[in-house]
């Protein structure tokens, strides 16, 4: 019975595959999973744009929507209708097949993302060895979308925006990159499916998720910075920084293009926090083993949306970084610590079972942790604002 | 410590979410159409012009004959976006002093031009302009519907006092003091006038006084 609800979408495919000739089956197999991918995101998209709304108003002791429809539930309905019938301007000097392409490259590439993550036990589009491999270069491919969305538009404000995202994407690529590569010296696997198998284990009735070792920690912690930055969350949203550049690389799209741009945006949140979910917090695996008998994808997607509800709850608290400190933060602090949480897996990794190894491995990085932050911090001055020159 | 900050913050916003929701004095929220809370006594937003209710001048409408501006035209000339247009009438009407003045044939306020700043009620005379609270002025004609003419604008004595009370009540007192004034001097000169008539011609009087 719980086996038939774990996998009740492989076998619904499989009996709908059934109706037709052998020869089809492959490819209309891979459709309609392509399909569920394609229709559930978006609706999963609505959803939090909603969450968001409501969550970012009581966070400022607001209501938030809750006009259209009973407690505003059909607020992404109404916003959706509005995108499709505004008008589509280009700017006359824009470059237009180029002005065209960038939207619908942003979100083909953050779909592509989605082929390789596992959303379940045996759910995955594609079953690749090296698919953290793959899904890292698919998501390079997302800066090429926004640079080309700044640079056609033809507009300063884009142009800036284009460039501060470039600047920022490629910057936390980095660490984004090494924080993963600790999972994979660990479990010796670039596939993601094994990753998560390799989590899927219990002592004591708790997993074995990544998160709870200290380089997993560690690693969790830097990798939700990277992402963040890389998704151009608030507070690292400088490329789209609403006060100082109207809207970023998208300030010339406007109806539906600009609709892309959100939706691509929200997916490439999905798909990252599904990453790391995947990476450190055990993919659709249960966080009990009492509980492994609840269906592996309403883990997976459950600890989607939690993720989800922390970017929310770091966007409504945290104010916009400014440009030199979010350079900083990435190249003097972010980087070196991920570089050394590699060290940290090794370590972690040859030093065998038993207690010494989580003594060692904590103790490195909360020293790495409190030395970096002292030598950073040291010639910094807080306190009462002082005045060079006015007075 | 590092990231102490981000973590008080990150309690903060939580309080603040979870209190949202259970305490009614952390959600300020007016659920404005439904719920309304009353203005503050200083509110004001664009201007308009004040009648009073005796009928003065006998013809036209109460708002008509009653009206304080006397077309001086100083708030059409003061008016930094220049949303005021009037224009003078050829005859005259008595105010308020009893005196003959001009009034204004026509005046018009565009109140999408207008930018609230109450200039136009600080320059008058004559008490005449006095700034609104209605702030409820939407219209599908974004022309003539925001185009406010006489009748639009004329709103009575009784409405200012409605709306700024204490403001209204040294207004009256004001124009109280000036018609006294006005009328002291009026029956001063009535008085001198008929001294003289009496010194010219002192037989006349007591016939005159008995009328």
């Amino acid at each position: 019975m719980f086996e038939t609800l774990d996998q009740i979408f492989v076998l619904l495919r499989h009996w709908l595959v059934g109706f037709l000739p052998a020869a089809w089956q492959p490819a209309i197999s891979v459709v309609l999973s392509v399909a569920v991918i394609v229709g559930l995101f978006p609706a999963l998209f609505a959803l939090t744009v909603l969450l968001e709304r409501k969550g970012l108003g009581r966070i400022q002791n607001r209501i938030g929507p809750n006009r259209v429809g009973p407690f505003g539930i059909l607020q992404p309905v109404a916003d959706g209708i509005k995108s499709l019938t505004k008008e589509d301007i280009v700017p006359t000097s824009a470059d237009g097949v180029v002005h065209f392409l960038a939207p619908v490259v942003l979100v083909v590439a953050v779909f592509l993302g989605f082929a390789v993550l596992p959303m379940g036990r045996n759910m995955t589009l594609v079953n690749m060895d090296a698919s953290l491999l793959f899904y890292f270069a698919i998501g390079a491919s997302t800066e090429l979308s926004v640079f080309m969305a700044g640079w056609s538009s033809r507009n300063k404000y884009s142009l800036l925006g284009a460039m501060r995202a470039v600047a920022q994407m490629i910057s936390y690529e980095v660490p984004l990159l090494l924080s993963s590569v600790a999972v994979v010296m660990i479990s010796g696997s670039l596939s993601l499916n094994k990753i998560v198998e390799a989590q899927n284990q219990y002592t004591w009735g708790l997993p074995h998720w990544y998160i709870f070792t200290p380089w997993g920690f560690a690693g969790f912690v830097l990798y939700a910075i990277a992402t963040t930055a890389e998704t151009n969350r608030s507070p690292f949203d400088l490329p789209e920084g609403e006060s100082e550049l109207v809207a970023g690389y998208f300030t010339e799209y406007s109806g539906f293009k600009f609709a892309l741009f959100f939706l691509g945006e929200y997916l490439a949140m999905f798909s990252i926090s599904g990453l790391g979910t995947t990476l450190f917090l055990g993919g659709w695996s249960a966080p009990f083993s009492f509980l492994g008998w609840v269906p592996s994808w309403i883990w997976f997607f459950g600890k989607l949306l939690v993720s989800m509800c922390v970017f929310i709850w770091i966007r409504g608290t945290l104010p916009r970084l400014r440009q030199d400190q979010l350079m900083n933060f990435a190249w003097k602090f972010v980087l070196p610590l991920t570089m050394l949480n590699l060290f940290d897996a090794a370590l972690w990794h040859f030093l065998g079972d038993g207690w010494a190894r989580w003594v060692v491995c904590s103790a490195i990085l909360a020293v790495a942790y409190v030395g970096m932050a002292w030598v950073g911090m040291r010639t910094k001055h807080f306190g009462a604002r002082s005045y060079r020159y006015a007075e | 410590m590092l990231g102490e900050g981000i973590l008080k913050g990150l309690a903060e916003t939580a309080k603040n979410f979870a209190g949202s929701f259970v305490s009614a004095e952390r959600l300020t929220t007016v659920q404005y159409p439904e719920e309304r809370i009353a203005p503050i006594e200083a509110t004001r937003d664009f201007p308009f012009l004040v009648y009073d209710q005796e009928n003065r001048d006998g013809g036209g409408p109460e708002w008509e004959a009653g009206m304080r501006c006397v077309a001086c035209q100083i708030c059409e000339k003061e008016c930094p976006p220049k949303c005021i247009y009037i224009e003078k009438s050829k005859d005259k009407k008595l105010d308020y002093l009893g005196k003959a003045q001009y009034y204004p044939a026509r005046f018009d306020i565009d109140i999408s031009v207008c930018m609230s700043c109450q200039i136009c009620v600080e320059v008058c005379p004559f008490e005449a302009i006095k700034m609104d609270t209605e702030f409820e002025l939407s219209t599908t004609d974004r022309f003539g519907g925001l185009l406010f003419d006489r009748e639009k604008l004329a709103k009575s004595n009784e409405h200012y006092h409605k709306i700024h009370p204490t403001e209204a009540a040294q207004v009256d007192a004001r124009l109280a003091e000036e018609k006294a004034k006005a009328d002291a001097k009026a029956k001063a000169a009535s008085d001198a006038a008929e001294a003289k008539a009496a010194n010219l011609k002192p037989s006349a009087k007591p016939a005159e006084g008995g009328d």
